[in-house]
């Protein structure tokens, strides 16, 4: 740009940007790798015009101007343009020459990512590092009183129930009677957390879903996955893998034609329903699949034109009252299924979250409750949304659990607890934190994608849009170009070490406490943080 | 850890005799408090089986609210127990004013009531006298059950045994908990001292309880009176038992089903396994953890040990037609029936309850993997 050039507002220079890239001319093959990559397209192969002035010794020959060409690598400055960070350019460099690297202070580009009065969209999680569930400890050490459990060679059960369990006095009388029982599930406590298909790539989507099944039929760890809002594969809903997942329903209904109609020939039960009414990532809006996604494939499964965003309602459009709606919604869909598929809503995480359970409670066929804390990720929501709406998982789940102590319906209504989950990498901690406050269960899935197919999306802002389609590694893309990248084999291995060595992790922790012959759900005499107020809050133990 | 020994005889014995064997496994337990149950009484209360009895421990001025309370309530004092004190005190017991054992008539308008109902009654007089008691203090109260005598103290058994002066006719009988206490946990404390006791059972715990708070959460959450307190995290086996038997209506061979259940690989070629699959999910919060021995006894007389899951603690129960004990080590059989066949010395498993019925004949063991008779 040259000096005198007007400047609009939204002219950004690269400083202003949140990554700078790196470029190093002397290790550029010039290969273009890197602008071919590049999901944001904010590399191009640039014409770099060079003058250099070639100043003699002595006063004999005047100075000279060399004028050269060279060809190397530019960075765009157009917002929608920027740099995500991703780091892509730099994982196909064969030479190491290029890299993005984090801006030194703020950004300028957070104030011009609304153009066309279009607010930022993205995916990805809350943009704020700090974890609550990252700062409890568990304290309980079995130390003489009581021995410490062997990890390595005790017997551990670290299964949980899904499912409406009848109170003891219930479940007897069920047994005399011979009356019908609500369905219940016994599954792995970590369940892969609602991605649909659309959200996620068919490669990714396959790499889960073949992960679970060797999990489930050659480890024999009942692990569930959720579909999503995004209906299922018509072949995947007439074979018996059905079992482990769990179809989600919201309230753009989408898939939900070719569910129903698949109901006669499904040859297993699906493991449970989940009614989603809201989720933590952008609580109170809808699913929002954009229109980048919407390919053919999609369109057929969803039962829509391609090519148009698909957002979903906020609200299921037939709900006018929990008491009528909801209970009639549960009771539908129990229904549909004879009454032998557990139905549970999952919300988002809100100050309202005990009225909903209570009146789960007084509901015989609600299933659970799933409760998606701030933190939950997202393929695609308002940034707004994202960072600043939404209730924190660990005091909503407490508040939930301590609600069902009190009136004597503890796991009665099994809680789902997500949102957060291993955001910083401490999947098992946070997981047994959660448990130990309450949840009978937690839900996971921006960690699955981290770990099993290297989602490098992070709290700091980096990559996150998943919403557009462009993901480098393939996860929440549509177009085979790139998802092509993504080998569904290598995300089945990734999802197994994943949850072998979460499995492992949660043995750690529990047989030091001692626990060992159940899920120590609401052990909360385990666990301490040195926070006096969150000590309270939580009622568990202040420690220094 | 404590150390446990419980006697079941034919004839009526000294609570002295179960509080020397806790003494010959002193290596076990520091001596820091003793409890005692007696039940299936001899002596003076051998004629009075339907007259509850109050157990406990109470100040001057708490003798006299009690006296008001219960004439208050229609009760009027049958048989009064005295135990006085004798000797020097022994060490870190605390000068108590008065303990109390006292047989009483139950109020004529209760004499039409079932027995489910007097127990009731008798289970809210009980908590009305300890709630009153905590507040002031003055009243701490074990037990108000017919038939029923409970005595803990602070202090090592064998020299509280003999201050408070046990070893008179007037206390025996035919039932006996004992627990020498290791004082680690709590503050010491005397409801947290075992056996605990509910509506005619008791039971006592040598172990730690690691699921203890999310079953506590759960009883405190079921409104039946008397579930509460908590000062020890074994007083949950003793409520979880009362939970089995009273409020569900089933046999005691299924209370190992509840806190220790069949894993499914056990449970598969179990003739049962439907019915045990459903109880264990319906009664998954009260499944215990940790190592834990429990000894107790039931209404109808009987004496019970079982073990937790892993068997993490010692037991043994051993003797002869007419007398049996249930005792954490050997050495404390060996010195209360030193002329049994050892051979027939039992040691339940992970999976076994040891069962000596009110005929005490022999040692009955119930398998979990065997057949549950259940009422129809």
């Amino acid at each position: 740009m040259s000096a005198n050039t007007a400047i609009s507002p939204s002219q950004l220079s690269i400083k202003d940007l949140p990554w700078q890239i790196e470029w190093n001319k002397d290790r550029c093959t010039l290969c273009g790798q890197c602008c071919a990559v590049c999901p944001m397209q904010s590399l191009e192969l640039g014409t770099f015009r060079k003058r250099t002035i070639k100043v003699p010794s002595g006063f004999k020959n005047k100075p000279e101007n060399e004028h050269s060409i060279y060809y190397g690598i530019r960075q765009r400055t157009a917002p929608h343009q920027a740099c995500v960070g991703c780091g892509t350019c730099s994982m196909v460099c064969p030479n190491d020459a290029i890299l993005p690297m984090h801006s030194d202070e703020k950004d300028k580009l957070r104030y011009h990512v609304n153009l066309g009065g279009q607010p930022r969209t993205r995916g990805g999680r809350r943009n704020d590092n700090n974890s609550l569930l990252d700062q409890i400890k568990f304290i309980r050490i079995s130390m003489l009183t009581d021995p410490a459990l062997d990890s390595g060679r005790h017997e551990f059960d670290l299964r949980t129930l899904i499912g409406r369990i009848q109170s003891p006095m219930e479940g007897l009388a069920t047994i005399k009677e011979h009356g019908w029982a609500p369905p219940v599930r016994e599954i792995y406590p970590l369940m892969i957390g609602s991605m649909s298909f659309g959200a996620l790539s068919p490669n990714m989507w396959e790499g889960l879903q073949m992960g679970v099944a060797y999990l489930n039929e050659e480890l024999g760890m009942p692990v569930r996955m959720c579909t999503g809002e995004g209906g299922c594969p018509p072949r995947l809903l007439r074979s018996r893998f059905l079992k482990y997942v769990i179809l989600q329903i919201a309230s753009g209904y989408f898939g939900w034609d070719e569910i129903i109609h698949a109901i006669p020939q499904m040859k297993e039960d699906p493991c449970a329903i989940e009614i989603k009414y809201g989720q933590g990532a952008k609580p109170g809006d809808g699913g929002l699949l954009m229109w980048h996604k919407v390919n053919k494939l999609i369109a057929a499964i969803r039962g829509v034109p391609p090519g148009v965003s698909l957002p979903s309602p906020p609200t299921h459009q037939t709900q006018y009252s929990i008491e009528e709606s909801v209970a009639k919604m549960i009771q539908s869909m129990s229904m549909a299924w004879g009454f032998r598929v557990p139905v549970y809503p999952k919300i988002s995480a809100t100050t309202t979250t005990n009225a909903v359970l209570n009146n789960l409670c007084r509901n015989p066929y609600a299933a659970g409750l799933a409760v998606d804390g701030e933190d939950g990720g997202t393929g695609a929501a308002y940034n707004v949304s994202m960072n600043h709406m939404g209730s924190p998982i660990a005091s909503n789940i407490r508040d939930a659990y301590l609600t069902l102590c009190k009136i004597g319906m503890q796991n009665e209504v099994p809680l789902i607890a997500g949102g957060g989950i291993g955001k910083n990498g401490n999947l098992a901690a946070n997981a047994a934190s959660l448990i130990m406050l309450g949840a009978s269960a937690v839900q996971i899935g921006k960690y699955a994608m981290q770990a099993a197919a290297g989602c490098v999306g992070s709290e700091s802002d980096r990559c996150n849009v998943c919403n557009i389609g462009v993901c480098p590694k393939g996860i929440t893309s549509q177009d085979p170009r790139i998802y092509r990248r993504l080998d569904p084999e290598k995300v089945a291995e990734r999802l197994v070490e994943l949850y072998v060595s979460f499995d492992m992790e949660m043995k750690k922790i529990f047989a030091p406490l001692g626990r060992s012959t159940s899920l120590p759900i609401g052990m909360s005499d385990a666990l301490g943080i040195a926070d006096k107020n969150a000590a309270d809050r939580l009622a568990i133990k202040y420690v220094v | 850890m404590c150390r446990l020994f419980a006697l079941t005889s034919s004839d009526p014995v000294s609570p002295m005799d179960a509080i020397r064997a806790l003494d010959v496994m002193r290596e076990g337990h520091d001596g820091s408090g003793v409890g005692l149950y007696l039940s299936d009484l001899g002596g003076p209360f051998e004629s009075m089986k339907s007259s509850p009895i109050l157990s406990g421990i109470f100040t001057e001025a708490g003798v006299q609210r009690l006296d008001a309370f219960m004439s208050g309530k229609g009760f009027t004092l049958k048989y009064d127990l005295a135990i006085t004190p004798k000797g020097a005190m022994p060490t870190w017991t605390p000068k108590r004013e008065r303990y109390i054992v006292r047989a009483y008539d139950i109020p004529g308008a209760w004499s039409g009531l079932s027995d489910e109902e007097k127990g009731l009654g008798y289970l809210k007089i009980r908590l009305e006298l300890k709630h009153m008691g905590l507040a002031e203090e003055d009243i701490t109260v074990f037990s108000f059950w017919p038939d029923t005598v409970m005595i803990k103290e602070i202090g090592d058994p064998l020299q509280v045994g003999e201050y408070l002066g046990l070893d008179r006719p007037e206390i025996k009988s035919r039932l006996i908990l004992a627990q020498g206490r290791q004082n680690t946990n709590y503050a010491i404390n005397l409801y947290a001292c075992h056996p605990f006791f509910i509506e005619g059972l008791s039971t006592m715990t040598n172990g730690e309880n690691t699921a203890f708070v999310p079953i506590r959460d759960y009883l405190m959450g079921q409104g039946v009176p008397g579930y509460e307190g908590y000062n020890s995290d074994s007083e949950v086996f003793t409520h979880i038992l009362h939970f089995t038997i009273k409020k569900l209506g089933l046999p005691f061979e299924a209370y190992k089903h509840i806190i220790t259940p069949l894993k499914d690989h056990e449970m598969k070629d179990h003739p049962d396994r439907e019915y045990l699959s459903k109880l264990k999910q319906i009664c998954r919060r009260l499944i215990i953890d940790g190592p834990n021995c429990v000894i107790g006894c039931l209404p109808d007389k009987s004496m019970f040990m079982v073990q937790d899951s892993k068997k993490l603690r010692p037991g043994v129960v051993g003797g002869r037609p007419g007398l049996y004990a249930f005792s954490s080590e050997i050495c404390g059989l060996d010195l209360a029936i030193p002329d049994r066949d050892k051979a027939q010395d039992f040691q339940p498993m992970h999976l076994d309850s040891a069962i000596v019925g009110p005929d005490r004949q022999e040692i009955k063991v119930c398998r979990q993997t065997q057949p549950l008779a259940l009422p129809n």
